[in-house]
């Protein structure tokens, strides 16, 4: 009985330990932790300069909140997601890192986030494509900020359906991304009167697309679409325009292609894609204005995910800031309570799946009479409003949606 | 139409041409390989590096000082040559006396060096190298459409591992390094310097990793990962071929770049592995490959 006792009185105690730590900034310093490819393929999507632009966040808030300071740690993910299992369980529990930050490839956030879920630490996601980290993979302590796969075929491909590309070739990566995006093209294609033609499967990071491009062109389909990512969407579009394939009256459509991507293949090859972006730095003043800052110290025009680990940072240190808390929970709360309103997205709110809803748009490669310097890239066509952009709740398998 | 296998004969015809084309630049690497390993025996792992580094050369040459395409087919070789013959010199030969796997370890330990150096000031996206003027454009050979750049590619590709066999087989120079690969203390004892002889080999053969690598730039994103990719299926067409036989080499080359090609019509998924699976057969049945001598 006595024991009993002793045990009640200490999980009491315990109990109102914490909860008077609520509402408090923990270890009296805000702890972000960046977990991203530093060196791999992923690197120049966000890499070191996404790890620029989270120092830009933590500047602009003069480096503390109320006198606790911000602190940023940072590590390569090397694309692994035992690697980001381990670092992030190390930041959790050894550093009492608050927010972690990144988060590139899909399989990486997966991992991620199944450490922090019940944990006191948030996640932002920014580099991750896919969709199913606000919908199977969801949890409560994780935000996908920048963009998904949903957008990503939801717009090239229903774009390019309406302007009369009813017969695809897809070329896809032979991975989960690869099949995942493929299968949503195809819904969306066949949705809206289209029809698939062949698909062909290459393995990642293929040397020579010549092949499959010559396949492309004997199938006698008016679009090409691209299931893959990074250096294989790349090395695709060089060998596409190295084939006549558009001069021949086929186009091109990539999927998934990220500035640094048709910064590397310059205007003259790439002109005339259209892609999905979830932020371009040419679109709009603030945009610009804050590209123009980051351009003066990296030397380069940022991408949707640089640009997102930026504003999902700033819209988190509001909230410690608002809230006095750097709880997961409490932190969580204000930003989906609060809408987002920056040089990132006009009117962006964050869904009960995690999800932060914003406009996307539909860009065209601009050609090079039209471009005015090697950044001067896109043309944004089209705007596609956050509630048509994304996954609706209606369709959501995440167990935070009531349904 | 006429069928082959189930596919057009046309397609058929334009896969076998792509094949070639691809297995001219496999012949092309090979040969490099076998050429240092048949001298040094060495496994040059930091190849794939120096491919890659002939390819930024050209780059560097055409958009830091306005170098022209056809220059750079000559100077970025002789470039990326000379480092080559600065690491045999100061790093491998000194540890040219122990077992040859320490050289395979350095040349590993350089590549990701390199490989990592390149990632930090260019990035990993790569970067576009315009094809020169003059082979703008195609011609439409019925069964497909063929860029002149490929054609080019082809024909120059050959012509310089045909070249360079013909030097190595037939020539007094070839004789020396021949001699020299079969008993370097008699050859050094008729007075020929061997040490030089080596280092000009590795020179040599770091210089047509480069000239592959010129002659890639115009058609994959110049970027610090080519060459990593490409290494491992070059090795396996180094062993398939026989280590160290200048012809199996080429040979080889050319037969892989076709098979991969074909592979990529009828079960494109195993593209990439299908060179790998004729390397078992031929290290079943010919442990020492198709042109190796038997050991």
């Amino acid at each position: 009985m006595k024991t009993m006792k002793t045990v009640l009185t200490a999980a009491i105690t315990a109990a109102l330990g914490v909860s008077s730590a609520q509402a408090q900034i923990s270890d009296n310093e805000i702890r972000i932790g960046y977990l991203a490819d530093m060196s791999g393929i992923y690197r120049d999507l966000a890499g070191p300069n996404g790890l620029e632009a989270l120092r830009m966040a933590v500047e602009d808030f003069g480096g503390s909140i109320n006198g606790k300071n911000i602190r940023i740690l940072s590590a390569d993910d090397r694309n692994s997601p035992d690697v980001a299992s381990s670092t992030v369980r190390q930041w959790v529990e050894r550093d009492r890192v608050d927010m972690v930050q990144g988060l590139i490839a899909s399989s990486v956030t997966i991992a991620a986030t199944r450490v922090i879920n019940g944990t006191n630490t948030l996640g932002l996601v920014n580099g991750s494509a896919a969709s199913s980290i606000t919908n199977e993979h969801c949890t409560p302590n994780h935000i996908h900020w920048a963009y998904d796969t949903y957008p990503l075929a939801n717009g090239t491909a229903a774009a390019v359906v309406a302007e009369g590309g009813k017969d695809w070739f897809i070329l896809t990566a032979d991975y989960a991304f690869g099949h995942a995006l493929e299968n949503d093209v195809r819904n969306v294609v066949e949705a809206a009167g289209g029809r698939i033609v062949n698909t062909v499967r290459h393995p990642l990071a293929t040397n020579d697309f010549s092949s499959y491009i010559l396949q492309a062109q004997a199938s006698g389909a008016q679009v090409v679409g691209l299931a893959n990512a990074g250096g294989d969407t790349v090395n695709s579009i060089i060998t596409a325009g190295e084939f006549g394939l558009t001069q021949a009256g086929q186009s091109v459509a990539a999927l998934l292609l990220f500035l640094n991507d048709v910064h590397a293949l310059g205007a003259e090859t790439a002109q005339g894609i259209q892609l999905v972006t979830g932020w371009y730095w040419d679109m709009d003043e603030d945009a610009r204005a804050w590209a123009d800052r980051f351009y003066e110290r990296t030397n380069a025009r940022p991408s949707m995910v640089q640009a997102g680990i930026y504003s999902s940072t700033m819209h988190y240190l509001r909230g410690v800031e608002a809230t006095g808390s750097d709880r997961a929970a409490d932190v969580r709360q204000w930003m989906a309570e609060n809408p987002v309103n920056d040089m990132f997205a006009k009117g962006g709110y964050v869904r009960e799946d995690g999800r932060m809803v914003h406009d996307m748009y539909l860009a065209r490669v601009k050609t090079p009479a039209e471009s005015s310097n090697a950044w001067d890239l896109y043309e944004i066509i089209r705007t596609i409003p956050g509630d048509e952009a994304f996954r609706p709740l209606s369709d959501s398998v995440c167990s935070l949606v009531n349904q | 139409m006429t069928m082959i296998f189930g596919v057009p004969a046309a397609a058929f015809y334009g896969q076998l041409l792509l094949g070639l084309i691809n297995g001219a630049f496999y012949a092309l690497l090979s040969l490099g390989l076998a050429i240092i390993f048949g001298l040094l025996k060495i496994i040059n792992f930091a190849h794939g590096a120096q491919y890659m580094l002939g390819a930024f050369a050209a780059w560097l040459l055409l958009n830091m000082l306005g170098i022209n395409y056809w220059t750079a087919l000559f100077l970025a070789p002789l470039i990326v040559g000379a480092t080559g013959v600065l690491v045999e010199r100061f790093l491998l030969r000194r540890i040219a006396h122990i077992d040859h796997i320490y050289g395979l370890l350095l040349t590993f330990g350089l590549a990701l060096i390199i490989q990592g150096v390149f990632t930090n000031w260019f990035g990993v996206s790569g970067n576009r190298y315009a094809v020169p003027e003059a082979l703008r454009g195609g011609m439409n050979l019925g069964f497909m459409f063929l860029p002149y750049y490929r054609a080019w590619v082809v024909v120059i590709a050959l012509a310089v591992c045909f070249g360079v066999w013909f030097m190595i087989e037939k020539t007094k120079l070839g004789g020396y390094l021949r001699a020299g690969t079969e008993n370097p203390a008699l050859m050094q004892a008729f007075g020929i310097n061997v040490p030089l002889l080596v280092t000009l080999t590795y020179g040599f053969g770091v210089a047509l990793a480069a000239f592959a690598g010129v002659l890639a730039a115009p058609i994959y994103s110049v970027a610090p990962g080519m060459g990593a990719n490409l290494l491992i299926v070059v090795f396996a067409v180094v062993v398939i071929g026989g280590m160290g036989s200048i012809m199996g080499a080429i040979l080889t080359g050319l037969a892989m770049g076709i098979i991969e090609g074909l592979t990529k019509v009828y079960y494109p998924e195993a593209s990439n592995t299908v060179i790998f699976l004729v390397m078992i057969f031929v290290l079943l049945f010919r442990p020492s490959g198709l042109f190796g001598k038997e050991a």
